[in-house]
C-alpha cells in the first residue's frame, strides 16, 4: 500500500505598519510603527481582530483535530514580528500556538525573523535575522527548526545552496509549472547544485482552492466539501505528498467564517483518512519519507505571489526599489551605532509587506493588494515609508554617523 | 468685486491676490462689496463687506473645483443638484444677477474667468462699468502650448473684449491676452502683486522642518517649491534637474508643497530618477508649516512653464530665501536680483541650483539684495493703479466697487 500525505503547512505573520508619518514628524518623534488605535495602520487593534477572527477559532479546532486523529499533523511558520505582537496584544492567541505544539505534532518553519527580503540585498543580514527567528522559535516553542522558508516562498538555487551549507534539512518553494514542466509537485525533489537538503514544492492549484478560491460562488468548485476536496487527491494519480501551503489567515480572515473554511477543516481529516495509506506530515517527516524523485532547477527567483510568480509585487515598480535600497544603504552605518533601538526600527522596515503596500499592479492581482493595505493607495505608503527612512537618517547624524 | 475664494479658503495665489487689493484699496477710500460662490465666515476682514451670491458650503466649491481643479457633486439650496465646475460658475452668475438687481454700486471688478459671466451679466443688466482682472489666462493653465479648454478661452476672450478695462497681473500676461485673444494692447493695464512684510507670519523660533532644519547644521541644504503639482508649475523640469543637483551636491533636499493632479506623476518620476530619497512631498498646507517651508530653503525655485504673477516667489523672499525663477514668470520682472533661466533649460537650472546650495555667500547675497527689492514695494502701489483705473471710469467722488 503506498502512502500519501498531505503537508498541510500555513503561515501566520503580522507586520508592523507605519502610520501615516509625516515630514513633519521626523526628528520629533522615532514611533513610525504606532497610531492611535482607530487608524487602519493601528498594529494592536488589527493584532487583537486577527487573533480573534482567525488566530483564536483556528487554533481551537486544529486542537481538536490532533487530539481527536493521532495521525493528523501540520506545519506553521510564525514570524518574529508576529510572535511579539502576539506577546504584546494578544497572549492568549500566543498560548493557543503553543498548545498546538505542545502535540509534538505540529513543526514550526525556519524564516527570517522580520519577514523581510534581506536574503536579495545582504547575506549577512539575512543570516543574522534567520538566527534571531531561531532563538525566539526556541525560546517561545522549544523546538529547534529544520526546513526552511523564506519571506513570500521566494526562493532560487542560490537559497537552497545557502540552506543546505547551513545544514537544513528541507526547503520551500512554489510548485510554478514554469519551474516544474511536466513534473508533478506531489513529490519530493531536490534543488540543483546541492548535497543532502530537499525541496518541498506548493501544489498551487489544490492550495489555492482552499485560500483563494473557496468563498467565490463563481467558481465551478463551489461549494468546496471536504470530501469533494478529499475526492481530487485520491484521484490525482500517482503522488506521496500533497503540500498545501497558505498564509494561516485563510481561516477566519481571507475566508470568513461564514463560508464554511472552518467546517471544511474540520471534516479534512476524516474524508482525508477514511482511506487506507493516506495519512498527514509535517514538512520534515515529509522530506525523512520519501525519496527524491529528480532535481530540480531555479536559476531565478520565484514566489508564491501574483500571476507572476515573482517578487514584482514587492520590487515591480521604482518606488519600491528606490525605498529598499535606501533602507539596505544604511546598513553598514545603523549596524555601526550598536544602538539596539535603532537597529530594531530599521529592521522592522525591512518587513515585505512595506514594499507590498507600494504596489501598483492595480489590475487582476491589485484586487488582494488593495485588500491588504492599510493605506488610501501606494504612494501614501511610500511617502509614510520614505519619511521614516528619513529619520533614521535623522538618527544616525544625531550619532555623529555620516549620513 | 467678483471674486471665486479668499483666505482662508483658498487653493492658492489667486485668494490672497485678492485679499491683499481689497485691503490696501480700502486704505484709499474704497467701499467694497466681495461677492464669493460660498458661505463662509471671514473674522479677519473688516475693510470690506464679504457676501456669498448664494447660500452655499464652502467644501461644495471646493470639491466641484478650487479654481481650477476638476468637478465633482455639489448640494444646493436643500435639494441635490449635479454640478461640475460650470454648473457652479452658472449658479453663481444667476445668484449675481439678482444681487445687482438692488445693490448699488458704481463699478464691478471681476477676477479670473471662474467670475467672468457673473460680470458680464451684471454689466449688461445695470451698464455700469467692468474691469476684468487675469491673474492666469487658460493658456497658462495648460502649459501655454496646449491652448487650455476652448470653452475657457471664449469666455475670456468675450470678458476681456467686452470689459471697460482690463488689468494683467504682469507683461507677461498683457501679452498673452493680446497675443491670444487679440485683445487691443492700450486697453490693458499691467497691475504687479505684491507681498507685504505685514502678510507674512512672524517667525516664532523652531522651524516645523525640523529634520530639515537639523541637517542644515551638518551642511545640509534644502530647495523649496511652493505650489499646485499641476502641469503648469513646471515641476517634471525641477525634479529632472534636481537629479543632476544631487550628482554633485548629494547633501541636498528638495521639498515641494503643495497637491494636485500631478502628485502620482511626480511621486513616481521622483522614484524613477532615483532621488526619491531627498525629495519630500509635504502636501497641500498653510499657516506655520507653509511659512517654514519658505523660511527652511536655502533656496526656492519657481520652475513655472507660464507663471502669469508668481507671488510665492516674492513670499519666499520675504521669508528670508533667495529665488530662482523661470523667465516665463510674470514675478521675474519686478525682481532683479534672483536667478533666472528657461523652463525648459534643466541644465542650466541644475547649475544655477547646485551653485546655490553649495555657496552660502551667493545665497546670502542673493537674498540680501532681493530683500531690498523686496521692501521697496508694497500693495499701496498696486492700490494706486487700480485706483486710477476706477477713478477714469466713475465720475463721482465716492467710489463703491461691487457687483
Amino acid at each position: 500500500m503506498s502512502r500519501k500525505a498531505i503537508v498541510l503547512y500555513l503561515h501566520v505573520h503580522q507586520p508592523y505598519r507605519v502610520r501615516q508619518y509625516t515630514i513633519f514628524d521626523i526628528g520629533v518623534d522615532h514611533q513610525y510603527f504606532e497610531s492611535s488605535y482607530d487608524e487602519r495602520t493601528n498594529n494592536h487593534r488589527i493584532m487583537r481582530k486577527v487573533a480573534e477572527k482567525s488566530y483564536l477559532p483556528t487554533n481551537n479546532r486544529l486542537l481538536e483535530l490532533l487530539n481527536r486523529y493521532p495521525e493528523f499533523r501540520l506545519s506553521l511558520s510564525i514570524t518574529g514580528t508576529a510572535i511579539e505582537q502576539m506577546e504584546a496584544w494578544a497572549p492568549e492567541a500566543l498560548q493557543s500556538f503553543k498548545n498546538l505544539t505542545d502535540t509534538g505534532r505540529v513543526e514550526i518553519v525556519a524564516e527570517t525573523y522580520h519577514h523581510s527580503l534581506a536574503f536579495f540585498y545582504s547575506r549577512s543580514e539575512f543570516e543574522q535575522q534567520v538566527k534571531m527567528h531561531e532563538r525566539k522559535i526556541q525560546e517561545v516553542f522549544g523546538q529547534t527548526p529544520k526546513v526552511f522558508r523564506n519571506t513570500e516562498l521566494a526562493y532560487n538555487n542560490d537559497l537552497a545552496y545557502w540552506a543546505d551549507k547551513a545544514g537544513y534539512k528541507g526547503i520551500l518553494a512554489e510548485g510554478w509549472d514554469k519551474v516544474l514542466g511536466w513534473r508533478s509537485p506531489n513529490f519530493v525533489y531536490r534543488p540543483a547544485y546541492t548535497d543532502n537538503i530537499r525541496l518541498l514544492m506548493k501544489n498551487y492549484r489544490l492550495s489555492d482552492d482552499i485560500a483563494f478560491r473557496f468563498g467565490d460562488r463563481n467558481w465551478v468548485g463551489w461549494p468546496l466539501t471536504a470530501d469533494k476536496f478529499v475526492h481530487w487527491l485520491n484521484e490525482s494519480g500517482e503522488a506521496t505528498n500533497f503540500n498545501l501551503f497558505m498564509d494561516y489567515e485563510t481561516f477566519g480572515e481571507h475566508q470568513w467564517d461564514h463560508t464554511g473554511i472552518f467546517e471544511f477543516l474540520e471534516h479534512l481529516p476524516a474524508e482525508w483518512l477514511k482511506h487506507e495509506g493516506n495519512t498527514f506530515m509535517t514538512v520534515s517527516e515529509a522530506v525523512d519519507a520519501f525519496e527524491p524523485r529528480d532535481q530540480v532547477d531555479v536559476p531565478y527567483t520565484v514566489s508564491w505571489a501574483d500571476v507572476e510568480r515573482d517578487l514584482s509585487a514587492w520590487l515591480g515598480n521604482s518606488m519600491q526599489t528606490s525605498a529598499i535600497n535606501a533602507l539596505y544603504g544604511l546598513e553598514g552605518l545603523i549596524l555601526g551605532t550598536g544602538d539596539l533601538a535603532l537597529i530594531e526600527d530599521w529592521r522592522k522596515l525591512q518587513t515585505s509587506d512595506h514594499f507590498y503596500y507600494m504596489c501598483t499592479k492595480w489590475f487582476n492581482d491589485g484586487d488582494i493588494h488593495a485588500y491588504f493595505s492599510p493605506y488610501e493607495n501606494p504612494y501614501d505608503a511610500f511617502i509614510a515609508f520614505m519619511n521614516a527612512y528619513n529619520d533614521l537618517r535623522f538618527r544616525l547624524a544625531e550619532k555623529g554617523a555620516s549620513v | 468685486m467678483l471674486g471665486w475664494e479668499l483666505p482662508p479658503h483658498n487653493s492658492g495665489g489667486l485668494g490672497v491676490a485678492c485679499y491683499q487689493l481689497c485691503k490696501a484699496l480700502s486704505k484709499k477710500g474704497a467701499d467694497i462689496e466681495f461677492i464669493l460662490p460660498y458661505t463662509a465666515a471671514h473674522p479677519d476682514i473688516t475693510f470690506m463687506r464679504v457676501r456669498p451670491a448664494h447660500q452655499q458650503d464652502v467644501k461644495e466649491v471646493i470639491k466641484a473645483g478650487t479654481a481650477y481643479q476638476s468637478f465633482k457633486y455639489v448640494k444646493h439650496n436643500g435639494e441635490v443638484e449635479y454640478l461640475d465646475l460650470h454648473g457652479q460658475i452658472r449658479v453663481y452668475e444667476e445668484a449675481v444677477g439678482k444681487l445687482v438687481e438692488w445693490a448699488e454700486f458704481d463699478i464691478i471688478h471681476a477676477h479670473d474667468w471662474l467670475t467672468c459671466r457673473a460680470a458680464l451679466r451684471a454689466k449688461m443688466m445695470t451698464g455700469k462699468p467692468l474691469v476684468v482682472h487675469f491673474h492666469s489666462i487658460e493658456a497658462d493653465r495648460a502649459g501655454r502650448e496646449f491652448g487650455g479648454n476652448p470653452m475657457v478661452r471664449d469666455i475670456e476672450a468675450l470678458a476681456a473684449h467686452i470689459a471697460d478695462r482690463v488689468v494683467a497681473v504682469s507683461q507677461l500676461t498683457k501679452d498673452a491676452i493680446v497675443r491670444e485673444y487679440g485683445v487691443p494692447a492700450d486697453k490693458i493695464e499691467v497691475v504687479y502683486n505684491h507681498s507685504d512684510p505685514t502678510d507674512l507670519l512672524p517667525g516664532d523660533g523652531e522651524n516645523v522642518y525640523r529634520y530639515l532644519a537639523y541637517m542644515k547644521g551638518l551642511g545640509y541644504r534644502t530647495v523649496v517649491n511652493v505650489g499646485r503639482l499641476t502641469i503648469q508649475k513646471g515641476l517634471p523640469n525641477l525634479l529632472h534637474a534636481f537629479k543632476e543637483v544631487l550628482a554633485r551636491a548629494p547633501r541636498t533636499f528638495l521639498l515641494l508643497v503643495g497637491d494636485g493632479e500631478q502628485k502620482i506623476e511626480l511621486i513616481n518620476l521622483a522614484a524613477d530618477l532615483g532621488i526619491s530619497h531627498n525629495v519630500f512631498f509635504a502636501g497641500f498646507q498653510r499657516g506655520k508649516r507653509l511659512r517654514d517651508a519658505f523660511a527652511v530653503g536655502d533656496l526656492f525655485v519657481l520652475p513655472s512653464i507660464s507663471e502669469p504673477f508668481g507671488l510665492v516667489a516674492l513670499e519666499a523672499i520675504g521669508y528670508g530665501t533667495p529665488v530662482l525663477i523661470s523667465k516665463q514668470s510674470g514675478v521675474s520682472e519686478v525682481v532683479r536680483n534672483c536667478l533666472k533661466v528657461d523652463f525648459w533649460d534643466v541644465k542650466r537650472m541644475a547649475d544655477m541650483i547646485t551653485a546655490v546650495v553649495q555657496n552660502d555667500t551667493l545665497r546670502d547675497e542673493l537674498h540680501a539684495n532681493s530683500y531690498r527689492e523686496y521692501l521697496n514695494r508694497s500693495w499701496d502701489h498696486s492700490a494706486d493703479r487700480l485706483w486710477d483705473i476706477y477713478g477714469r471710469h466713475v465720475k463721482h467722488q465716492h467710489q463703491g466697487v461691487a457687483a
